[in-house]
C-alpha cells in the first residue's frame, strides 16, 4: 500500500553500495526523512501535550542537575534538602518554614513533612527517573538492539542459542530479580540501580530487534542487495539496522514507561537512590505516612510520575503506530 | 500432542535448572565473605557461628558441587533457615506460611480485572470509534499508567481515611472468616486489579473488533440475532482464548508484583517478608522467596501454554 505522500526511497539509494550520504546509526539525520517540526505537528493534540510534559520533566531535571552540579545553587531553584524550619547559623534565626505547609508563592507546592521545599524536591527527582530510563534504553538499544539484529539477520545456530538464554532470563519474574539482584548490594547508587535495571532491559529489546530484524532481512531491497554481492556486513550496517532502529526506538519509548514505574516501586519501597537525594517514589513513600494530616504532599509526587508514564505511553504508542504505517507503505 | 508436550517439558526443565542456578547464585554473588553476610552485624564476632556457616554454605566446595548439593535440598524442600531469625525454617515457616495470602491477593485481584476488563472491553469494541469507546478507553489508559502503589494509596485515602469504611492495614486470615478477610482484602486486591484491569480490556476490545468483522457475525445478524446475545456468544469465545493466556501468564507475573502492594498494605504475604528479609540482608529468606516464585510462575506459564494448545485446536494441530 504505498501512500503517495511517501516517496519510496529505498531501493535506489540503499542498492548502491557506494552510497556514502546515508548515516549508518541515526534515524534523525537522513535528509529525506521529517523534520522535528513537521513530526510534532502531525501530532494529535494529547500525543503534542505528553510530547511537552515530558520536555519539561527532562528539562527540569537538566535544569535541578546544572543547578547543583555547576552553579553550586545558584540558579532559582530551592534546595531540594534545605529543611527550611532549621536553625540557620549565618543569621543566628530558625528558618521561617513550616512542615506541611500549604502551597505559597515561597513554595510552590508547599513542603513537606520536616519542611522542605517540594517543588524543588519533585524536580530533582525527576533526575533519577531521567538517568535510570536512558541507560536503560541505552543498554537495551546498543546492547540488546545489536545482538537481536544481528541473530535476526544471521539466523543459524547463533541464534538459537542466544533466543534461548533470553527466554530462560524473561522467564525469571521481572521484579523478583530485579529485587533479589538489589539486595546483593549494601550501598545503591544512581549508577548501581541504572546499571541494574540497565542490564535487565537488555533481554525484551533483543527480542523486538530480532523479531523487526528478522522481518527486514526478507525484505525486497536486502535481497536484492544480496543479489548484487554487497558483502553482508555492509548489508547489516546500511540496510537492516537503519530500518530496525526507529522500531526500537520508538519500544525504547514504551519501555520507560515500565522502567520509571519500576524504579518508582523500587524507590517506595526504599530500595533504590539513597536519601536525602529526592525520587518520586520515596518522596510518595515518606508523605503517605502524613496521609491523614495533609493529602496534598502524597498527591503532587503521585501525579507527576503518573502523568510522565501517562505520557510516554502516549508518545510511543503513537511512534509504535506512526513506524507501522511507515513500513506498510514502504 | 505427544512430541509438543516432550519438547515444552524438555524446555521447561531447562528453564526450571536455569532459574534455580540464578537463585543459587545470589549467595555467591555477594561482594565480601558470604557468611559475614549471611550472620550480619553479629556474627562478625563469632568466629565460631561463622565457620558453621561457611560449612552449612559449602563455601569452601566448587560452585557445581555446592549448586548440585543444594538443588537436592531445595528438591526436599530444604531451604535452610533464617540466619536472622533463629530456627524459622525457609521453606514450612516462610513460604508454606505466607504464600496462600500471596496467591490470594492475586487470584482475587485477577478475577476483578477480568470481571471489570470484560464489559469495558465489549463496549469499546461494539462502540467502536464513538464516545463510549473513547471514554472508556481514555480511562484504560490512566488506568494503565497509574503504578499500583499509587492506586492504592489513593484507595487508602479514600475508603480508610476519608470514608473510615475499610482498615488500611491489620490483615485478616481468611480462616478468621470471609467477610472479615474481604474487608482487608479488597482494597489491595483493587489496587492490583487496576493494571490488569487495563491490559485485559485492551486485548478483549482488540480481539473483538476484529472477530466483529467476520462473516459469521453478518450471518448472524441476518438471522435476526439480538446484538447482546451475539456479542456474548458469537464474538466473546474467540477472544477469550487469547484473554486466557495473557491472563495466565499475568497471574505468574501478579505472584511477583504483590510486593510492593503487600507492603504498602503491611499484609503477611510472601512479598512483604521478602522485602524485609532484603531490609534485615536475610539471605537464605531472600534465596528461597525468589527461587519458589520463579519456579511458580515458570510452571505456570508452562501450564498456560499447554492449556491453550489444548483448547485450541488449530494450534494442537501444527
Amino acid at each position: 500500500m504505498a501512500n503517495p505522500s511517501e516517496p519510496v526511497e529505498y531501493p535506489r539509494e540503499r542498492l548502491s553500495p557506494v552510497s556514502t550520504s546515508v548515516g549508518t546509526g541515526g534515524a534523525a539525520g537522513k535528509p529525506e526523512r521529517a523534520t522535528v517540526r513537521e513530526v510534532f505537528s502531525e501530532m494529535p493534540w494529547l500525543v503534542k501535550i505528553s510530547t511537552i510534559w515530558l520536555i519539561l520533566v527532562v528539562g527540569g531535571a537538566i535544569y535541578a542537575k546544572l543547578d547543583v552540579a555547576v552553579f553550586d545553587g545558584a540558579l532559582p531553584l530551592q534546595d531540594p534538602n534545605l529543611q527550611t524550619n532549621n536553625f540557620n547559623g549565618a543569621t543566628g534565626q530558625f528558618g521561617d518554614g513550616e512542615p506541611l505547609e500549604s502551597p505559597s508563592a515561597d513554595h510552590w507546592l508547599g513542603t513537606d513533612a520536616i519542611a522542605r521545599d517540594t517543588f524543588a524536591r519533585l524536580v530533582h527527582g525527576g533526575w533519577v527517573s531521567l538517568i535510570v530510563a536512558v541507560t536503560a534504553a541505552a543498554f537495551g538499544i546498543i546492547v540488546g538492539g545489536f545482538l537481536g539484529t544481528l541473530v535476526g539477520f544471521v539466523r543459524g545456530r547463533t541464534e538459537a542459542v542466544l533466543m534461548a538464554g533470553i527466554d530462560v532470563i524473561l522467564a525469571f519474574p521481572a521484579l523478583i530479580l530485579l529485587l533479589a539482584l538489589v539486595s546483593i548490594f549494601e550501598v545503591r547508587s544512581l549508577t548501581l540501580i541504572s546499571l541494574v535495571i540497565g542490564a535487565l532491559s537488555i533481554p525484551s529489546y533483543t527480542r523486538v530487534a530480532r523479531a523487526s530484524s528478522l522481518a527486514i532481512s526478507n525484505r525486497e531491497f536486502v535481497t536484492a542487495a544480496r543479489a548484487i554481492g554487497t558483502k553482508p556486513q555492509t548489508i547489516l550496517f546500511r540496510e537492516v539496522i537503519p530500518n530496525v532502529f526507529p522500531v526500537l526506538l520508538s519500544y525504547a519509548m514504551v519501555a520507560a514507561a515500565f522502567v520509571v514505574v519500576v524504579e518508582g516501586g523500587l524507590s517506595f519501597l526504599g530500595l533504590s537512590v539513597q536519601l536525602p537525594q529526592s525520587t518520586w517514589g520515596n518522596m510518595i513513600n515518606q508523605a503517605r505516612r502524613d496521609i491523614k494530616l495533609n493529602v496534598a504532599q502524597v498527591f503532587w509526587p503521585s501525579l507527576v510520575l503518573s502523568l510522565t508514564v501517562l505520557s510516554l505511553n502516549q508518545v510511543g504508542d503513537w511512534f509504535q503506530r506512526r513506524s507501522a504505517v511507515r513500513s506498510a507503505s514502504l | 500432542m505427544g512430541r509438543v508436550l516432550i519438547a515444552r517439558f524438555g524446555r521447561l526443565l531447562a528453564t526450571l535448572f536455569a532459574v534455580t542456578f540464578l537463585s543459587f547464585m545470589l549467595t555467591s554473588l555477594l561482594p565480601g565473605d558470604p557468611a559475614v553476610a549471611v550472620l550480619g552485624q553479629d556474627g562478625i564476632q563469632n568466629e565460631e557461628l561463622l565457620q558453621q556457616v561457611r560449612e552449612d554454605l559449602g563455601l569452601n566446595r566448587p560452585i557445581p558441587t555446592r549448586y548440585l548439593d543444594w538443588l537436592g535440598n531445595a528438591l526436599t524442600l530444604d531451604l535452610g533457615e533464617s540466619y536472622i531469625n533463629k530456627g524459622q525454617d525457609v521453606w514450612s515457616d516462610v513460604i508454606v506460611a505466607r504464600f496462600p495470602v500471596t496467591a490470594q491477593l492475586a487470584v482475587m485481584a485477577v478475577g476483578l480485572a477480568v470481571i471489570l476488563a470484560v464489559p469495558i472491553g465489549i463496549i469499546g469494541a461494539y462502540r467502536e470509534g464513538r464516545w463510549q469507546d473513547s471514554t472508556t478507553s481514555a480511562a484504560v489508559q490512566v488506568a494503565l499508567s497509574v503504578p499500583n502503589f499509587i492506586t492504592g494509596i489513593f484507595l487508602i485515602w479514600l475508603f480508610s481515611v476519608q470514608l473510615g469504611w475499610l482498615p488500611a492495614s491489620n490483615w485478616n486470615r481468611l480462616g478468621n472468616g470471609v467477610v472479615d478477610n474481604l474487608k482487608t482484602s479488597i482494597l489491595p486486591a483493587a489496587a492490583l486489579a487496576s493494571t490488569q484491569m487495563a491490559i485485559f480490556s485492551r486485548l478483549v476490545r482488540a480481539d473483538m473488533i476484529a472477530t466483529l468483522k467476520e462473516d459469521y457475525i453478518l450471518s448472524a445478524r441476518a438471522k435476526g440475532l439480538s446484538d447482546s446475545y451475539i456479542l456474548v456468544r458469537h464474538a466473546l469465545r474467540p477472544s477469550s482464548l487469547s484473554l486466557m493466556t495473557i491472563v495466565g501468564l499475568n497471574f505468574g507475573a501478579l505472584l511477583g508484583g504483590t510486593v510492593v502492594i503487600e507492603t504498602l498494605f503491611a499484609i503477611p504475604g510472601l512479598g512483604f517478608r521478602l522485602i524485609n528479609a532484603i531490609y534485615q540482608r536475610d539471605i537464605l529468606v531472600i534465596q528461597g522467596i525468589t527461587v519458589f516464585v520463579a519456579v511458580v510462575y515458570v510452571v505456570i506459564n508452562t501450564v498456560v501454554d499447554l492449556l491453550y494448545a489444548v483448547v485450541d485446536p488449530r494450534i494442537r494441530r501444527s
